[in-house]
């Protein structure tokens, strides 16, 4: 349902747009003449229902027609941009989430030490930073000072998985810093918010070190807001990071469908607009999952 | 800004023939460019691979001939293929794939012969029926070339023998062979259609073409043109973000890139092992006046918009004064027929409220459709405008108009619209192209009989004594009466490393005009 409605308005969304494909396609070549031939060979004559209708039958399908710009088959198009792009999050999550939930736990369990506020200063910095402009940080200290690492992240079929690794460590890296810093106050204001409640109190009183209640009494209890800010970011690292790839010239899903809207290249927006509905809901619905199976309020109202 | 003593901003300097645009420009540009000469002297060096890193580059692209209207694919279609009649970077023009043209009929008609033995990379050998499929793909009423407006003039292309063509034009053109200089207009082998492998007759066969991120090519190895095609092999990426494509050269993950942003020359020029390749062209920026529609058909109102704006503080501030002042007429500096005697119009406020006061206008109501989908700064470009025309008492309103559908919904549909003209090799198609009355991009309405008159007699005529009369009464008609107000110039800059020779300084386009794969060479 959610994802009918979100293909009606990616559907409405990119035929509201002003001009059209073949104008923008022909730019200030265009003459009157050349610009009716290539409309009505991408046949933009048609009216917008019939177009949309078909377009969703052949959606379901997984078929996304062809790019009415250069010709190519959509799938074709999108699949290797959609695979760089669960690449550079998959290569980013790994790193992140074990950190931030890590740094999370330590920041609450010396909540008001010197860790604690280092971590919080940073992280807030992080945060505070337009990511294009961390981006250039990094770039201008790793890649032009220090030559460490290659600012251009310009991957292709055939570079290997160490290449890859390294070509995207300064993409990987920026996008780590600023989903960490994100999940780990999260983590943090969870665990502290469970540690003022009645029976962590009474852990207290047992004689339990702190390390102890947090990792076996707190985390449990917390994990749902926890569950749910990492899906998020997990989100926005598939459907967000247009700046980022931008940057590095990676050749991700966010560059592709700027790159068509601008060019009005319409099948190629509503599949990228789909896949990132379908990103969306998917790891919502595992939030909502897992949130479900570790508490057990839930778990018994839902059976 | 009166006071600005730049040399690159000083206009009374002496008049730049084609011949002496090369040695100008470097002085021009005085310590700003490594010295062509220096380069010019050591030797090509054969091998290696060349990495450029390209703005203007889409997903859209496509190799077919006729879809090119950017950086990118300009520079990939002339690694692949040859055009009939090459501009060169002097700005003269020299044989291609033509050997020689000869007008007849006081022009209107050419015979082109081809050169002989030229083979396409799939082994078949260039001849006439290969051209005239190649010409004939931009033209007709379903074309969808960018060339068809440039092609325009012809009504008929013949085969007279197997390596000679016969062009009929629909009125004379004595520079006709600059016509088929058009980056769009390159040799195919006859019925060719399958544009994912192309076959060309260029130095260089395509590899591997991800549109909008990456196309490498390897040379063919036996190149005809004698003194090209260095390289083994080219991998270009695409690299739209400015910064990311500097960031690129800097840090030596590619040899060369276009359009640098003209602030960060001066960063450019500290890097001991980069340069920057700078070439003034016919690139420049117009606001354009519909001059049949109120207030713009008020002539004393269009000169004293031409007298109000800061011509100088628009050069200086969007492009560092990279670039030259214009005089509202488009023909640059570089053309063997600019007119230099006409005199550069001053930012004049009092001259500007002189004239603002004869039209007797009480509120004219002016307002200039900016967007940044014209060029990068054409909103800042406005805004400058607005405060100068307002120091001569002139209130302009700004309009800043939605990147998208700029070019279908506000250029040649709003009565005064800021956008730009890339150059033209010859100044009569720069005419044609947007000044003559039906013209098709006349975008200023400028509809003006004497005008065409000296049009269609300048292209009837080779002789350079009259061609000349006529080309600067047509600069100083457009200057003193038309619509466009064209404050400035703009430079081409590209920068590379040190070690790539043969990047030469091109007024057409960026990348030599495209040419960068064939002409560059590593040095060791």
């Amino acid at each position: 349902m959610t994802l009918f409605v979100a293909s009606l308005l990616i559907f409405a969304g990119t035929e509201w747009l002003p001009g059209d494909l073949a104008s923008a396609i022909l730019q200030n070549n265009a003459t009157p003449s050349n610009l009716a031939a290539l409309r009505a060979q991408l046949g933009l004559d048609r009216p917008i229902a019939q177009r949309y209708l078909e377009w969703l039958n052949h959606a379901l399908h997984f078929d996304f027609g062809t790019s009415l710009a250069n010709g190519q088959v959509v799938i074709a198009e999108v699949a290797p941009r959609l695979e760089n792009t669960l690449f550079l999050a998959a290569y980013a999550a790994i790193i992140a989430v074990p950190l931030a939930v890590g740094l999370g736990l330590l920041a609450a369990i010396w909540q008001g030490s010197f860790l604690d506020r280092i971590i919080n200063l940073l992280t807030l910095t992080v945060i505070s930073v337009p990511e294009y402009f961390l981006a250039y940080i990094l770039i201008h200290y790793l890649t032009v000072s220090l030559g460490w690492f290659p600012s251009l992240a310009n991957v292709n079929t055939v570079t290997t998985l160490a290449q890859r690794l390294y070509l995207t460590f300064l993409p990987m890296l920026t996008l780590v810093m600023v989903i960490t810093a994100h999940m780990m106050r999260m983590t943090r204001a969870s665990i502290l918010s469970i540690m003022a409640s009645p029976y962590i109190e009474m852990a207290y009183l047992k004689g339990l070190p702190t390390w102890r209640i947090v990792i076996a009494h707190a985390l449990p209890n917390a994990l749902g807001p926890i569950v749910n800010v990492i899906a998020i970011n997990l989100a926005y690292l598939i459907v967000g990071v247009v700046l980022v790839e931008n940057v590095f010239v990676y050749p991700g899903l966010g560059q592709l469908m700027v790159d068509a809207v601008t060019k009005h290249d319409v099948p190629v927006v509503q599949a990228c607009g789909l896949i990132f509905a379908v990103a969306f809901i998917l790891l919502n619905l595992v939030a909502d999952v897992v949130a479900i199976i570790s508490n057990p309020r839930l778990r018994y109202r839902a059976a | 800004m009166h006071g600005i003593k730049n040399s690159t901003l000083d206009m009374r300097g002496p008049a730049l023939s084609r011949r002496g645009f090369l040695g100008g420009s470097a002085v021009l540009a005085s310590g700003l460019i490594v010295p062509q000469s220096a380069l010019a002297a050591d030797e090509p060096v054969k091998g290696g691979n060349l990495r450029l890193g390209l703005g203007g580059g889409s997903t859209t692209d496509s190799i077919k001939p006729g879809s090119y209207n950017d950086s990118a694919m300009i520079s990939v279609a002339h690694a692949l293929f040859n055009g009939l009649v090459e501009w060169d970077a002097d700005g003269k023009i020299s044989p291609e794939l033509a050997l020689d043209w000869q007008p007849k009929d006081s022009a209107k008609t050419w015979i082109v012969s081809l050169r002989k033995g030229i083979p396409f990379s799939n082994g078949k050998t260039f001849d006439a029926d290969d051209a005239i499929y190649s010409i004939n793909m931009h033209r007709g009423k379903d074309s969808k070339s960018g060339a068809v407006g440039a092609l325009k003039e012809i009504t008929d292309v013949k085969k007279i023998d197997a390596n000679t063509l016969e062009f009929t034009l629909d009125s004379p053109d004595a520079d006709f062979p600059y016509v088929l200089t058009d980056f769009n207009v390159l040799m195919v082998p006859n019925g060719h259609t399958d544009w994912a492998n192309p076959i060309g007759t260029g130095a260089f066969v395509l590899e591997k073409f991800t549109p909008g991120v990456s196309i490498s090519m390897k040379a063919t190895g036996h190149y005809w043109k004698p003194g090209r095609g260095h390289v083994d092999h080219v991998d270009i990426t695409i690299i739209n973000d400015a910064t990311a494509r500097l960031n690129a050269l800097i840090s030596g993950q590619v040899d060369a890139i276009n359009r640098v942003e003209p602030q960060a020359v001066a960063l450019l020029e500290k890097a001991p092992n980069l340069k920057i390749v700078r070439a003034p062209g016919g690139w420049h920026a117009v606001m354009a006046m519909e001059i049949d529609k109120a207030p713009y058909d008020n002539p004393n109102l269009r000169l004293a918009l031409k007298y109000a704006v800061d011509r100088e503080q628009i050069l200086k501030s969007l492009f560092s004064g990279y670039g030259t002042l214009g005089n509202d007429h488009p023909i640059p500096r570089s053309d063997p027929y600019f007119n230099t005697e006409l005199a550069q119009r001053p930012h004049d406020p009092d001259k500007a409220k002189f004239y603002f006061k004869k039209a007797g206008l009480t509120d004219p109501a002016i307002t200039l459709q900016v967007s940044d989908a014209a060029f990068n700064g054409a909103v800042n470009m406005g805004t400058l405008f607005q405060a100068s025309t307002g120091n001569a008492g002139i209130k302009v309103n700004i309009k800043k108009e939605p990147a998208d559908g700029f070019w279908s919904n506000v250029w040649l549909k709003g009565p005064f619209v800021a956008s730009y003209w890339g150059g033209r090799a010859a100044a009569t198609q720069m005419f044609t192209s947007a000044y003559k009355s039906k013209a098709n991009w006349n975008e200023t309405h400028w509809d003006n009989p004497k005008f065409d008159g000296l049009l269609a007699m300048a292209q009837a005529t080779t002789d350079e004594a009259k061609r000349k009369t006529y080309l600067w009464d047509m600069q100083s008609m457009l200057s003193n009466e038309g619509g466009a107000v064209i404050p400035v110039f703009r430079d081409w800059l590209d920068g590379s490393s040190k070690k790539v020779g043969g990047h030469t300084p091109h007024g057409g386009y960026d990348m030599d005009n495209g040419m960068i794969c064939e002409k560059a060479w590593l040095r060791a």
